[in-house]
C-alpha cells in the first residue's frame, strides 16, 4: 500500500514539475494533459486507498517513508498516517482538484500564463496531500506552508494587477500571524513531549495533562490549553477565522478556479482538519474549546452578514465561505468533530460548485463580476443556472441536499452542548442560517432572474459556456445533492472515525445528537418542520420579496434606512481599516524608526562613518607630531630610551 | 691613579655631548654623523675602563667590534650623505622635511 500512498502525493508533484519547468516544450495542451493525468492518478489511488481502508478492512497505516534528518534527540521524517479521516480528505482534495483542473482549461483558455497556472494548481494538490497525509507535525507544517505559498502565488497570478499584488501580500502576511502561533504550538509540543510524531504525542498526552506553566507571575495556565490555543491560532490564520479572516475576501483577486480549489474547498479547511486530527489534545482543554466555539460563532454570523452588502459575485461566495468555516469551527468547539468534517466535505463540493458556476457566469459575461450588471441569465445559461441553484440550495441547507445534513448536525450539536459560550454560539449559528439563505438567494435572484441590467447587445451575446466548464459543474452538482444523504449515518454515528477522533464522555454533544438520530430519511422528512429550515426558507422568501418582486423599491429603501450599518458592513467592520492604520501603519512607523534611527544614524552614521571619522580625526591630530625634523625624532628616541631604562632599573627587569 | 668613576664621568660627559649634538643641531647632517661617532666612542671608553678595572680582556675585544661597526657606519653614512647632497643640493637638517605629516 505504501506505493499507492506515494503515488497519490508524487503524481501531482511530478506533473507540476513537468508543466512548470518544461511548459514551453510541451505546450498548452501538454501542460493540461500532464497535470490532469497526474491528478487523475492521485484520485484513482486515493479512491483505491479509500476503498481498501473503509471496505477492505485495511488497518491504519502509520510509518515513515523517508528519514529527512536525524539529530541527537529528534528525527525528522516524512511519513504517512493513513486512517479513515485521511482517506476521506484525500478523496475530497483530489476529486475537487480534478474538477478544477478540467474547468481551468475553459476558464484560462486565453491566458498567457496557462502552463504556469496548471503547474501551480498541481503543486497545490501535492502540498495539500502532504498536509493531510502527514504523520508528524513537521510534515504537517511543511504542507501548511506549502499550501500558503501556492495560495500566495495564485492570488497574485495576474501579477500585473496592483490589487492582486496587494491581496497576495496581505494573505501571506496575515497567514504569517497565524503560523507564528502554530509554530509556537509545535515548539511547545516538541519541548514537552519530545516528539513530533502524532501517535507518540497522543500516547504521552496523559503525562502532559497535569503540567501547569506560568508565563508571567501569578497567572498559571494548563499546558494543554496553551498548546491547543497556539495551534488553533494557526488554524485561525489558515481557516480565516475572525480576526485573521481579512485575507480571504481579498484573495478573490486570483483566477476563479483557484478561488474554488484553494479558498473554498481545500486549503482553508486545513485548520479544521488539523484541529480534528488533534482532537485528543483539544478534548483535554475546555478553555480552548470554548475559545474555538466563540471565535467560530462570531465568524459564522458576522461574516455572513457581510455577504449581504457585497456586489461582486465572487465576494459574496467568499464571505459565505468564511461563514461556513465559522460553522465548522463552532462544531469543533463543541467536540462535534465528525459533523465539522462532514460539513467540510459537503462544503468542499457545493462551494467548489458555487465558485465554478460563478466563474462560468463570469466567463459568459467576459469577466464582468458585478452583480448589478447581471440579471436574467437563467434563460441564457440553463446548465450553469441549475448547477448554481443546486449549490445555493446545499449552502442554505435545503432539506435533502448535502449541506442540509451537515449543517443541521452542527446546529443540533451546538444546541446540545453545555460548554461556556454554547448558548451564544447556538443563537449565532441559528441566526446565521437566515443570513446565509438571504444573501445566497439575493445572489441567485440578482444574477439569474429579473430584467437584464446590461445592454441588449451584450445580453444577446451571452451564451452557455463550453463543455469543459459545464461538465465539472455537473459532476460537482451530484455530490452536492446526494453525498449528505449517503454518508451521514456511517460518518457521524457509525464507526467511521473511531480510530481518528477522540471525544471525552463529558463532552456529550455528539452522544445527544446520536440519541435523536433515526436515519437520514427520517431526518429529511422531519427536516421540513424544523425551525432551522424555516429560518432558511424565511431568508429565501425575504430575498425573493426584495429582489424578485420589488427590486426597484425595497433595496434602495433599505439601503437608505440602514445607511449607517450598511457602511460599517461594507467596510468589513473596519478590520481592514484598523489593520492598515494600526498594524500596517505601526509596522511602517517602526520600520521607518529603525531605518532612520537604527540604520541611518546608529549603523551608518555612528558605526560605519563614525569609526572612519574617528580614525580620520586621530590621523589629523597625530600627523602634527610628524614634524619631519630629524632632531625631533632623535629626541623622542632618547626620551624612549630613558623611559625604558627607568623602567628596567627602577620597576623591574 | 685615576679612579674608575672618573673614567665613567668622562664617558658620560662624552655621551651627553653627543646626544645634545644630535638634537640641538639645527644645521648640518655631517655634524649629526660626528655626534653618533662620538656616542660610540663614549661607550668604548666605558668598555675599556670596566675591562681594565675588572681585569677582564673581553671588554677591550668588544671595543674592536664597536670600532669596526663605527667605521662601516661612517662609510655608509657618508655615502648616503653624498647622494643626498647630489639630489637635494643641501645637507641642511632644516630643509630635510620629507617625512612631515
Amino acid at each position: 500500500m505504501e506505493k499507492v500512498y506515494l503515488a497519490v502525493v508524487l503524481a501531482p508533484l511530478i506533473a507540476s514539475i513537468v508543466a512548470g519547468l518544461f511548459g514551453r516544450q510541451i505546450g498548452r495542451a501538454g501542460a493540461h494533459w500532464v497535470t490532469i493525468i497526474g491528478v487523475a492518478i492521485a484520485l484513482a489511488a486515493s479512491v483505491f486507498a479509500f476503498y481498501m481502508h473503509v471496505f477492505g478492512g485495511l488497518p491504519t497505516f502509520n510509518a515513515a517513508v523517508y528519514t529527512w534528518m536525524a539529530s541527537d534527540m529528534f528525527t525528522f521524517e516524512v511519513g504517512f498516517l493513513i486512517d479513515h479521516l485521511t482517506v476521506m480528505m484525500m478523496v475530497v482534495v483530489t476529486a475537487v482538484s480534478l474538477m478544477v483542473h478540467i474547468y481551468t482549461i475553459g476558464y484560462m483558455h486565453d491566458d498567457p500564463g496557462y502552463q504556469r497556472f496548471f503547474s501551480y494548481i498541481s503543486l497545490f494538490t501535492f502540498s495539500m496531500l502532504m498536509l493531510v497525509m502527514s504523520n508528524n507535525l513537521l510534515q504537517l507544517f511543511f504542507g501548511w506552508e506549502a499550501v500558503g505559498l501556492v495560495s500566495y502565488l495564485l492570488i497574485g497570478f495576474w501579477y500585473k494587477r496592483e490589487s492582486a499584488i496587494f491581496a497576495n501580500l496581505k494573505a501571506f502576511l496575515v497567514n504569517r500571524v497565524g503560523d507564528f502561533g502554530f509554530l509556537l504550538g509545535i515548539a511547545a509540543i516538541l519541548m514537552y513531549a519530545d516528539t513530533l510524531d502524532y501517535a507518540t504525542f497522543f500516547e504521552r498526552l496523559p503525562e502532559l495533562a497535569d503540567i501547569r506553566v506560568e508565563y508571567w507571575p501569578g497567572v498559571e495556565w494548563s499546558l494543554v490549553t496553551v498548546i491547543s490555543i497556539l495551534l488553533f491560532i494557526g488554524a485561525m490564520g489558515k481557516s480565516a477565522q475572525v480576526p485573521l479572516h481579512v485575507w480571504l475576501p481579498d484573495s478573490m483577486e486570483g483566477p476563479t478556479p483557484i478561488s474554488a480549489l484553494i479558498h473554498a474547498a481545500t486549503m482553508v479547511t486545513a485548520g479544521i482538519f488539523m484541529v480534528s486530527r488533534f482532537s485528543p489534545l483539544f478534548e483535554l482543554s475546555d478553555a480552548a474549546l470554548s475559545f474555538i466555539l466563540v471565535i467560530g460563532a462570531v465568524t459564522a454570523l458576522s461574516m455572513g452578514l457581510l455577504g449581504i452588502v457585497q456586489n461582486d459575485i465572487k465576494r459574496v461566495v467568499a464571505y459565505s465561505t468564511l461563514s461556513q468555516l465559522g460553522y465548522m469551527t463552532v462544531a469543533l468547539g463543541v467536540s462535534a468533530y465528525s459533523p465539522a468534517l462532514f460539513h467540510l466535505m459537503t462544503h468542499a463540493f457545493f462551494k467548489a460548485l458555487l465558485f465554478l458556476a460563478a466563474g462560468s457566469v463570469i466567463i459568459a459575461l467576459h469577466h464582468q463580476q458585478d452583480m448589478r450588471q447581471m440579471g436574467g441569465l437563467a434563460k441564457k445559461m440553463p446548465i450553469t443556472f441549475i448547477t448554481f441553484l443546486i449549490g445555493a440550495l446545499a449552502l442554505i441547507g435545503f432539506p435533502g441536499t448535502a449541506g442540509f445534513y451537515s449543517k443541521e448536525s452542527i446546529i443540533y450539536a451546538v444546541q446540545a452542548s453545555t460548554l461556556p459560550g454554547a448558548s451564544f454560539a447556538y443563537w449565532a449559528v441559528f441566526a446565521g442560517v437566515f443570513v446565509t439563505a438571504f444573501y445566497t438567494f439575493r445572489m441567485v435572484f440578482l444574477v439569474f432572474f429579473g430584467q437584464p441590467r446590461m445592454s441588449d447587445a451584450e445580453y444577446d451575446h451571452v451564451k452557455e459556456t463550453p463543455r469543459v466548464v459545464t461538465v465539472p459543474l455537473m459532476l460537482l452538482a451530484v455530490p452536492s445533492l446526494i453525498v449528505g444523504f449517503i454518508v451521514i449515518e456511517p460518518l457521524l454515528f457509525g464507526s467511521y472515525f473511531d480510530d481518528s477522533l477522540r471525544v471525552l464522555a463529558t463532552h456529550g454533544a455528539m452522544a445527544s445528537l446520536e440519541s435523536q438520530f433515526s436515519g437520514a430519511w427520517v431526518m429529511f422528512t422531519h427536516g421540513w418542520v424544523t425551525p432551522v429550515v424555516w429560518m432558511a426558507l424565511g431568508g429565501v422568501a425575504v430575498a425573493a420579496i426584495m429582489y424578485l418582486l420589488l427590486p426597484t423599491v425595497l433595496p434602495p429603501l433599505f439601503a437608505r434606512v440602514f445607511a449607517w450599518p450598511r457602511r460599517v458592513m461594507q467596510d468589513g467592520y473596519g478590520f481592514d481599516g484598523f489593520n492598515s492604520v494600526f498594524v500596517a501603519g505601526g509596522s511602517r512607523l517602526l520600520g521607518r524608526g529603525l531605518w532612520q534611527i537604527g540604520d541611518v544614524r546608529a549603523i551608518d552614521g555612528l558605526m560605519v562613518n563614525g569609526s572612519a571619522a574617528v580614525v580620520g580625526y586621530m590621523a589629523r591630530t597625530w600627523r602634527l607630531v610628524q614634524t619631519g625634523y630629524l632632531y625631533h625624532y632623535a629626541f623622542v628616541m632618547i626620551l624612549g630610551l630613558i623611559g625604558l631604562l627607568t623602567w628596567i632599573v627602577f620597576i623591574g627587569a | 691613579m685615576i679612579s674608575l668613576s672618573e673614567f665613567l664621568i668622562f664617558g658620560g660627559l662624552l655621551f651627553s655631548i653627543s646626544v645634545a649634538g644630535i638634537f640641538l643641531n639645527r644645521k648640518n647632517v655631517l655634524v649629526l654623523l660626528m655626534a653618533i661617532e662620538l656616542m660610540l666612542l663614549a661607550v668604548n671608553v666605558n668598555f675599556v675602563a670596566f675591562s681594565h678595572f675588572s681585569g677582564d680582556i673581553d671588554g677591550q675585544a668588544f671595543v674592536f667590534f664597536v670600532l669596526t661597526v663605527a667605521a662601516a657606519e661612517a662609510a655608509i653614512g657618508l655615502a648616503i650623505l653624498v647622494t643626498l647632497f647630489r639630489n637635494r643640493r643641501t645637507i641642511n637638517v632644516e630643509d630635510l622635511t620629507e617625512m612631515k605629516g
